[in-house]
């Protein structure tokens, strides 16, 4: 393998990072014109923090949770209910109400973020307890469950003055700027990726490898078990947080089980064990998602319309290419190998000599 | 006994019908090196498992420096099932789980070898210096625990240069030869500081020439690592010449024990195993 001087990759790192910077400016400068691209975008870093949490849990402690979109609900119904403006509150509870003690009770936005977050771990740690000291395939269907109880519970009559039952929450205040959410998101995933690299990450990939070894190396694989499960709950709590920021108005139709296949999508399009490859999958599968658009439109070819072409039917493209690429490319995108530049160099050498090879004039036949 | 490091008291691990160890005594003490031999299915690694606590023994106690780590008796449908002897000896109710057993000084290599098969040879090793460490998840998290991790690298690569591993640090395991895996798993197991180390077969898939060398090499590491070593062998060259004494088990029953020489020259063990074992 080739490999790039170390001052060359810091420089394109550098390089990338004022791009995007500089891109968001932009965005940021033109709002309105571009609503529509920032919004996939903010949507696709929410995404991202969701995914990689997923990932550290599933990639990187091979335990497998499916209960993404109740985590997120919590983070989510935290948010909504203690950054709503006190004086929207009479509006938004117009039908049932709302609870004594919630009336004037607010929090500032990060606040009350982390605290959805923090409530999404400890019921986590909850719903994990149990489970995570039996085999691990019984945790997907633990959370599953609890992710369908957490949204009976959110549209549950006997809370609609706490969550507003079916009617769901709105005018839940906006990102105050177009950075806000990479920021945070950002923040959330190298957070992520500083525990992996951590001893307790390591821990973590221990674990996946080999219980059996792991635990022979002194590793508590109940505890190392339940601390990955926590983290990742809080992560997606925060991911869930920023949702319901980011839609300003949610209710427990927002977090049915499809949100949490979407996260998993991302998952598996990127690679299990890859943070790159769920930060880079989150934006494809979001942009994606509406570059697929054209499909849902009638197509007229010489006064002639195509059938198929129209609404939903950009949902059956979208799953056949991700059907593709989970039978193409088992492992997604990258496997369980993360970005670098070194890769990156090297695909495009091995591309180069590939096209040289199939124009031999250029006097190459030699070292073929 | 004040230096006995190991001591395995009417161990019975019945699965099922399968009676695996039946009623199995013995004992090892600082210093020495011991070998457990027999033929296939004779219950070996089975008894490595129990005095790991991989597996829970039906019946009997194993004691590590003197403190029992495992006590059990037959309960539950065992009650019926359990064709042992001994079987109202023991009252108490002790099971350590595999990682406490280790944290207390016991570590083990695996007869398949369990290598963390897609992670470097240094992260192996560093793996399982993890077990003692200090700072919270915070704290390392956020990098606060530098020395820590410095010294836990340090003493890894220190444990992979003393193996003549360190060339071959950032490789990954499983692309390793087969006799370097036996040797980073023997590597990792160090890592936990132990002072009983449990050999499964660890000559198993290597060549004669690294057979031949793993005699010095346990030996070395007996000396350098201040170890007592209980090991699971096939090879009778080995065995014979680096053990101290010899544990010989047959269909789970121990059928012998005593120096190599005694063993040798036992009829019984002859016609059990060492006659068959001559002809491979
Ligand atoms: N988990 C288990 N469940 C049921 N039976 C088992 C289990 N583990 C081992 N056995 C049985 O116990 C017996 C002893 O197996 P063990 O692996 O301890 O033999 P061994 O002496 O290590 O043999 P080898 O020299 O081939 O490694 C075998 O009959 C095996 O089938
Ligand atoms: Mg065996």
């Amino acid at each position: 393998m080739m490999k790039m001087k170390k001052n060359t990759k810091i420089l394109l790192s550098v390089l990338i990072l004022i791009a995007a910077v500089a891109a968001l400016w932009y965005l940021d400068a033109n709002k309105n014109q571009y609503s529509y691209a920032i919004s996939i975008l903010q949507r696709s870093a929410i995404y991202a923090i969701a995914a990689v949490a997923m990932n550290m849990l599933t990639g990187f402690t091979g335990l497998f949770s499916l209960g993404q979109a109740g985590f997120m609900a919590i983070g989510a119904y935290t948010v909504a209910i203690l950054t709503i403006p006190v004086e929207m509150r009479a509006n938004v509870y117009y039908i049932n109400g709302i609870a004594d003690f919630l009336a004037n009770l607010s929090l500032p936005f990060w606040a009350a973020l982390i605290l959805g977050g923090v409530l999404a771990a400890l019921v986590g740690f909850f719903v994990g307890i149990p489970v995570l000291r039996l085999k691990s395939d019984y945790l997907a269907i633990a959370t599953l469950g609890f992710s369908e109880i957490i949204r009976a519970i959110i549209a549950a009559p006997q809370l609609d003055r706490i969550t507003n039952g079916s009617y769901g929450l709105k005018s839940i205040p906006a990102f105050s700027s177009v950075f806000e959410a990479f920021f945070i998101a950002g923040i959330c995933i190298l957070l992520m990726i500083l525990i992996i690299n951590s001893s307790y990450g390591r821990a973590f990939k221990a674990i996946k490898e080999d219980e059996t070894a792991a635990q022979a190396m002194g590793i508590n694989l109940f505890k190392h078990k339940s601390m990955s499960f926590i983290i990742s709950c809080f992560f997606t709590g925060i991911a869930g947080g920023l949702l319901a920021v980011f839609m300003r108005s949610i209710d427990s139709k927002t977090f049915q089980i499809a949100l949490t296949y979407d996260i998993l999508l991302i998952v598996v399009l990127g690679g299990l064990g890859s943070i790159t490859g769920s930060v880079i999958g989150a934006f494809l599968m979001t942009a994606g998602r509406e570059w697929l658009r054209f499909f849902d439109n009638p197509l007229m070819i010489g006064g002639f319309q195509v059938p198929l072409f129209r609404t939903g039917f950009r949902m059956v493209i979208f799953s056949l290419i991700l059907m593709a690429v989970v039978l193409y490319y088992r492992k997604g995108l990258f496997g369980d190998k993360e970005f670098t530049w070194d890769r990156m160099y090297n695909f495009f050498i091995r591309l180069r000599d590939r096209i040289r090879r199939k124009t031999p004039e250029k006097g190459d036949k030699g070292n073929v | 006994m004040s230096d006995q490091v190991l001591s395995l008291n009417d161990v019975t691990m019945q699965f099922g019908g399968v009676v695996a160890v039946n009623n199995l005594s013995l004992e090892v003490n600082k210093g020495e090196i011991v070998a457990l031999i027999g033929p296939n299915g004779a219950g070996k690694t089975t008894a490595f498992n129990v005095i790991t606590g991989v597996y829970a023994p039906t019946n009997g106690k194993v004691s590590f420096q003197g403190k029992p780590i495992i006590s059990n008796f037959p309960q539950g449908k065992m009650k019926k099932l359990y064709s042992g002897e001994n079987a109202g000896k023991y009252t108490e109710l002790i099971r350590k789980t595999p990682d406490v057993i280790t944290k207390l000084g016991v570590a083990r290599t695996f007869q398949n070898i369990r290598l963390f098969k897609n992670l470097t040879v240094f992260d192996n090793v560093l793996i399982a210096k993890h077990m003692n460490i200090k700072s919270n998840v915070f704290s390392a998290t956020l990098r606060l625990n530098h020395k820590e991790e410095q010294t836990m690298r340090k003493e890894s690569m220190e444990l992979l240069e003393i193996l003549g591993l360190a060339h071959l640090k950032d490789e990954i395991s499983s692309s390793l030869p087969y006799g370097q895996q036996r040797k980073l798993e023997i590597a990792r197991a160090l890592a936990t500081k132990p002072s009983l180390l449990l050999l499964d077969e660890p000559a198993a898939g290597m060549n004669p020439h690294e057979t031949h060398d793993l005699t010095a090499f346990i030996r070395m590491l007996k000396d350098d690592f201040h170890l007592t070593v209980l090991m699971i062998e096939h090879h009778m060259n080995l065995v014979m010449e680096i053990s101290d004494r010899i544990y010989v088990l047959d269909f789970g029953k121990l059928i012998a024990s005593g120096t190599p020489a005694d063993i040798q020259s036992n009829q019984r063990v002859i016609d059990a195993y060492l006659g068959v074992a001559d002809d491979e």
